[in-house]
Formats: structure tokens, sequence, C-alpha cells
């Protein structure tokens, strides 16, 4: 479903991403893990362009992104339709409500017919438990209901791959569990995730794989348990060995 | 400067209320002046001023979003055209459209060259409130509109106009309200908006106070009644918003 190949990014002098390859199966849920600044946020911001790489291409479901060159606003925008993003701090329009939210998309972008679009978008807000809150504006939502909201906003939008930045960071710890159950079903049925994320619980429980980034690169990736139990780079091991100890305290 | 001994409102108050027939005259004046003079605001002064604010309202958009852009001959474009305005006074800026483009054998008649005159002159002060309206709204804002897909305008018409509207709505309202008073300044390239009105049936019977008071009032009452739809707009707007 997704196929990176040698991806580069560099901010000035800077190189954030010092070549990533990866490719990810249709329907697999792949958690990124790492120690903050090991670029995997930028990996993930790349795979729709909101950063452009410097090198290297991305493939979604056949519509590949190659950035040797630079590309025309037309392909940056068929290359987006292919995913849909969740973000740390949920970014939702506040000057709408939940259910307006959920709509624009379907109506702005993909010119949706309103009445279908808008039965979609309860339907959507009913699957992430908010069915009830449908018009309220998000000033009006903690921030759990926040961001299934903008769960359900990157669902409307049908989307081949759904990635999520660290989305539960933000949260409160007793609304972390409500996003995570949401995002847990999305898995379950099947949905193409990529997952960068601090939850190594929801790493352990959902992901299909785990990738484990550090410094620009991916030092490892396999089965969690695998990842968790029996991690054979040393980097993986002290990171591992930190998040533990954090979470006896 | 000369000053009555007794203290000018007295004395002033006093010549009326002594007077009968003075008075009576005062107040025939005030009645039959009342009528053109509204007559003017509604003609001239209104419409110049709606028509100047929606134009500059245009042009101020535009301004800002080249001011913003990454284009640099946009920039430097935008830049140029808010200094000149910004640097320069009003009404030099009305004397050059209407006294001065003529050498140039370029005619404008009163009307249009002051809804030019103040068109530029709100989009050039209206620009940098729009472009920091703008730039105030957060970054997550375009980036979530790009990854539902919105194309350039579409997240401007859809996510960051709206938002930037809200916020740029009270020094928006100044902009209006001092431009309702300016085109007081128009009566100097002969359009008889309403300031003309009262300045030219006070040349027929001297009563420059009554008859500049009662433009001073009708200003002020729109302007209030102005203020009253600003704070309407902004309720609404803060329907959105905690406080």
């Amino acid at each position: 479903m997704i196929s990176i190949k040698n991806l580069h990014k560099k901010f000035g002098d800077l190189e954030v991403l010092k070549g990533i390859d990866a490719d990810v199966q249709k329907g697999q849920a792949i958690v990124v893990i790492g120690p903050s600044g090991s670029g995997k946020t930028t990996f993930l911001r790349c795979l729709n362009t909101l950063e452009t790489p410097t090198s290297g291409s991305v493939t979604i479901d056949e519509q590949t992104a190659d950035f040797s060159k630079p590309l025309s606003k037309k392909q940056i925008m068929a290359f987006r339709k292919q995913s849909a993003m969740v973000f740390q701090h949920y970014n939702l329009f506040p000057h709408m409500t939940a259910l307006e939210n959920v709509m624009e998309g379907p109506i702005t972008v993909q010119k949706q017919d309103k009445k279908l679009a808008r039965k979609k978008a309860e339907q959507l807000l009913t699957k992430v438990g908010l069915g009830e809150k449908i018009n309220d504006y998000p000033f009006q939502l903690s921030g759990g209901q926040q961001q299934r909201v903008g769960i359900a906003r990157a669902l409307a939008l049908e989307p081949k791959v759904m990635l999520f930045d660290e989305p539960t960071s933000a949260l409160d710890p007793e609304l972390v569990g409500e996003v995570l159950q949401v995002m847990k079903d999305l898995a379950a049925e099947g949905m193409t995730m990529v997952v960068v994320t601090h939850e190594m619980r929801f790493a352990k429980g959902v992901a299909d794989e785990v990738l484990f980034m550090d410094e620009g690169r991916i030092i490892e990736r396999g089965k969690p348990e695998d990842i968790f139990n029996h991690p054979t780079e040393e980097r993986t091991k002290r990171f591992l060995s930190l998040i533990q100890k954090t979470d006896v305290i | 400067m000369k000053f009555p001994k007794n203290g000018l409102v007295k004395m002033y108050l006093n010549s009326i209320f002594s007077d009968p027939v003075r008075m009576e005259r005062l107040v025939d004046i005030a009645q039959s002046s009342f009528l053109p003079l509204i007559e003017a605001t509604l003609q001239f002064t209104l419409p110049l001023s709606i028509i100047s604010f929606i134009f500059g309202l245009i042009l101020a958009i535009l301004t800002a979003l080249a001011r913003i852009s990454t284009v640099k001959i946009f920039q430097i474009i935008a830049r140029v055209y808010v200094s000149i305005i910004r640097g320069t006074p009003l009404l030099v800026q009305l004397f050059i459209l209407f006294y001065g483009l003529p050498t140039l054998g370029i005619t404008i008649d009163p009307f249009p060259a002051a809804v030019i005159g103040f068109s530029l002159n709100v989009g050039a002060y209206a620009s940098e409130v729009i472009r920091a309206a703008i730039l105030s709204i957060p970054k997550g804002q375009w980036e979530a509109a790009d990854t539902i897909g919105m194309s350039y305008t579409q997240s401007l018409r859809r996510v960051i106009l709206p938002q930037a509207s809200r916020v740029s709505l009270p020094p928006l309202s100044n902009t209006f309200i001092s431009l309702i008073k300016d085109t007081s300044l128009a009566s100097l390239i002969l359009v008889t908006e309403m300031f003309r009105v009262a300045q030219q049936i006070a040349a027929t019977n001297y009563e420059f106070l009554l008859l500049y008071g009662q433009a001073a009032l009708l200003y002020w009452v729109i302007c209030f009644a102005l203020s009253l739809v600003q704070g309407r707009l902004e309720h609404r707007f803060d329907r959105y918003v905690s406080r």
C-alpha cells in the first residue's frame, strides 16, 4: 500500500531524515517510535508532503511522488488525496461545528452531495462516540472529544491511509483511552495506519509492526513483541529501558 | 484670537434666547436645512463610504495576500502601494486625482474620483489589518486544510478568511468609521456630499455654528449606528469562541 524509497529531508544544513526505506502492507497498522528529535514526525509529514522531502520517493496505492524533481501543485494535491492526517493539536476548524468539520472535506473538496455528506458525517461522529455532540463547536468539547472529531474528519475523506501524528500527546491522561480505543477499532477494521506515538501500550497491543527511529534513520523494525522483548540494536534497548523506567514511576 | 468678555457660550445663548426673532430664524434654518443635509447624506456620503469600503476591502485582501505571498514581485508591489498611500495625506491624494490628472489628459468626475481616492486609501490601511489577522491564524489551520485536500483558494475562503474576519472586525470597523468622516474631504473636490451642502447653506445665511453643528450631529449618528452594528457582528462571531 505504501512504499517509501530512500527518503531524505534537510532543513537548511540539518539533515533530519537520512534515507528512509519502508513498506506498509494494506490493512497494516504501523507504529513509529523513537526519542524526540529522531525525525519520526517529519517522516510522517513527508508521507503527505506537509514537508517536502529533499529526495526519494513515496508511493501510496500506485500514486507515486518522486521528490528528485519539484512537484506541481496538481501532483501534490492528487498525492495528498491518498491519505488523511490526525494532528497532535487536533487542528479542528474552530468556526465550524463538529458536524461541519467532518462535512467540510467531502463537500468543499470532493464536491459530494450535501445531504449525503451530512448523513455520512453523522454516522462517523456516532461511530467515534460523539453522536450527541454533532452541533457543538470545538471549544465546547474536551480534548479527547476534539481528537475524535479530528479522526472522524479524516475518515470522512475515505482515505487509503490514515496518518496519526502523536494523536494523544496533548491530551490529559484520563482522555487518552477514548482516543486509543477509536484507533484500535479502526485498526481492527483493517484501516492502513501509520501512527507516531509515545503510547507503548498501543504499540504493543495494536501495531502489526513497530518502527524504531533515531537520528533520521530506521534503526530497527519488527513485530511489537520482538521489538519490545528482544530488541537487537543497542539504541533500541537504551530507548526502551528509559521508557520503562518512567512507566514504573 | 478674540473671546467675548462674558464667556462665549453664555453670550451666544443670550443672543438667541433674548431675541425671539433670531430664535425663530435659527429654528427655521435648522428645519429647512435638515432635509437637504439628509438628502446629501443618502445620495453621496453613504454611497461614497459604502462603495469605497467595499472596493477598498477587496483591494486590501489582495494586497494582504500579495504581502504574504512567496512571489517577490507581488510583495514589492504591495509594499510600494501601501507605503505611498500611507505616506501621503488623503487630501493631497484626492487633489492629485481630481485637479492633477487633467494635466495628463485624464479627467475624472468628482464622485468617481472620490471613490477611487477613498478605495485606494482604505485598501492600503485595511491591508495591514487583514495581513495581521491572516498571520494570527495558527499554521495548523493551513495544514489541516491542506491534508483534507483543499487548494490555496479553498483554504482561504473556507478556513482562513472566516477566522481572520473575526480578528479584524474591530480594527476594520475603525477604518470604516474613519472613512465616513473622511468623506467630508470630498467636498473639496466638488462632491456635493453632506458637509459641502452644509457649507453651501451656511454661506447663504452665515449661521456657521448651527450648520456645522448639524453636520457634526449627523456624522455622529451614523457612526453611532455603525458601532451598534459592529457590536452585533462581534457577538455573532463570538459564538465559536469560549469566554
